[in-house]
């Protein structure tokens, strides 16, 4: 504010709220300290000193942070690049993104964090064998990428004797 | 069976021959699977959505769940061919716009399709004419089994089957019913059937176009949770507790028309039905305004010299896939407004 601190409208303390109101098309600006304003009933949370806002705030944009730098390590996807998308990467994220992703299925379910329908009864893999395959084929399609056929070649043997197993 | 065979074919689940299929016209049963062992599609390299698909559609033939089967590469279909599959109801717009290998196998009476390499590597839909949500769940259960003993699931004890999207996971199921409702509609009291449909944290959107107004009468109304409830539960509180009530205030809107205003239905119906038997061009929304009310007169037994399932067929074969497949070729929406106000008068007259 042209670098010099605005006093409050009412008073000679600095003035820390600012307001502008439209009224009947006519603007009206102001500016009051932070006691004017609880008087008039303008500050929203009085009983929440700048301090703790920050403190709060702070932590929120941590655990945000946080949670965005999740990554699975099976198929590299980011808890951030899934926010963007809203599409996960494959099933382990479920498993990587578990702190974050819990929230968001209570959310969506009514509250509920846990399967209780169907169980498949014939399914050929246990989760760990599913885990594995999964890691291998990862790597697999990295391996093709970086063109390292070798590797490529002892990761398909690997993916062919797992499945067959 | 082949994609050409179908074009003036009615599909069977717009028969309008099941349960209430005066308000509902059909209902559907969708679960969304994943092949263990591989990341989902976002994920996935383009040679492992060949493995997928080959797969899956290895595992589908093996079972022998599909009689008559139909089989369609959507990766290669012509656009013509997938927007006619979508009009059927056999593929979502989703995976007609997609790109990379992606597949539908439907079984000839058109009840069960299962999308491969949509949104989720597997999505398994029923579709039944009129309210038959329980026999649905049994055919689609049925066909996961199935289709579960060759090939093994994403799933985890904890979440249930593992889903793309996370509003899909535990059960992956997805119930939905289309629901002809005019007469709410026209008495402005279809919000409040929206409004009760989302305190049941129900879906409900416009069908038969973009967006939730579109089409005018026709919604579809689906379950959003997933997780957290058994398949039948699910089901249960579905057709108990919010579809009966929709079902019951349409009912009683739909005589209150005809008590207190006859003239003005009748004017209504008549009016749609005149404009349709003489019209030289229709353009698709047009068209649904005027079936819309003639489906209703149908059902209130104005218009007596038509079925339902005349009505219904006219829905189907009007959309513009359909017309092009029907003359074998591609048209302008000015040619397709011709040929289709020309089908419709051959049926009507």
């Amino acid at each position: 504010m042209n670098g010099h601190k605005r006093k409050c409208d009412k008073c000679d303390r600095p003035a820390t709220v600012h307001l502008t109101e439209i009224i009947d098309g006519q603007k009206l600006e102001k500016h009051l300290c932070e006691v004017c304003a609880t008087q008039e009933g303008l500050t929203l949370q009085p009983t929440m000193g700048i301090n703790q806002m920050l403190e709060e705030f702070i932590s929120h944009t941590q655990q945000a942070k946080q949670l965005g730098e999740l990554v699975c390590d099976h198929c590299g996807m980011s808890f951030l690049e899934f926010r963007q998308g809203g599409l996960l990467g494959c099933p382990h994220d479920y498993e990587a993104f578990a702190t974050a992703l819990v929230p968001l299925l209570q959310r969506a379910h009514e509250g509920a964090g846990e399967h209780v329908g169907k169980v498949p009864t014939h399914a050929g893999g246990d989760e760990q064998r599913q885990t594995q395959l999964l890691r291998l084929r990862t790597a697999l399609k990295d391996a093709v990428v970086n063109e390292l056929y070798e590797q490529a070649a002892r990761l398909r043997d690997e993916i062919h004797k797992l499945e067959t197993s | 069976m082949k994609l050409s065979d179908l074009s003036h074919r009615l599909a069977q689940w717009l028969a309008g021959t099941g349960p209430l299929a005066e308000i509902v016209i059909s209902s559907r049963i969708r679960l969304a699977r994943n092949v263990a062992g591989f990341p989902f599609l976002s994920r996935c390299s383009e040679d492992q959505r060949r493995q997928i698909a080959d797969t899956l559609q290895g595992a589908i033939t093996a079972a022998g769940v599909l009689d008559d089967p139909l089989t369609v590469d959507v990766e290669q279909a012509v656009e013509l061919d997938r927007q006619f599959l979508v009009e059927r109801q056999l593929i979502s717009r989703q995976h007609a716009a997609g790109s990379g290998a992606r597949r539908m196998l439907a079984n000839g009476a058109e009840t069960v399709a299962l999308m491969v390499n949509e949104e989720d590597h597997l999505r398994m839909q029923v579709l039944a004419t009129g309210l038959q949500l329980e026999s649905a769940y049994e055919t689609i259960d049925r066909i996961d089994d199935a289709v579960e003993k060759r090939v093994a699931y994403a799933y985890s004890g904890r979440y249930g089957y593992l889903t793309a999207c996370p509003t899909n996971v535990g059960t992956g199921i997805r119930v939905s019913v289309m629901l002809h409702l005019p007469a709410l509609k026209m008495t402005g009291e279809i919000e409040k059937v929206f409004q009760a449909a989302r305190d049941m944290r129900l879906a409900i959107r416009g069908l038969f176009g973009e967006g939730t107004e579109a089409g005018g009468d026709f919604f579809q109304v689906s379950n959003q949770t997933t997780l957290g409830r058994t398949e039948k539960q699910i089901i249960q509180d579905f057709r108990e507790q919010i579809i009966p009530d929709i079902i019951q205030y349409e009912k009683v809107a739909r005589e209150a028309l005809v008590d207190r205003k006859t003239d003005v239905i009748d004017d209504k119906v008549f009016r749609s039905l005149g404009l349709l038997r003489c019209a030289r061009l229709l353009s698709t929304s047009e068209t649904l305004f005027h079936l819309s009310l003639i489906r209703l007169g149908v059902h209130l037994g104005r218009i007596r010299d038509l079925s339902l399932q005349t009505v219904n067929e006219l829905f189907l074969f009007s959309q513009p896939g359909h017309l092009q497949k029907a003359a074998g070729r591609e048209m302008t929406p000015d040619e397709r407004a011709k040929a289709r106000a020309e089908m419709i008068r051959a049926k009507l007259n």
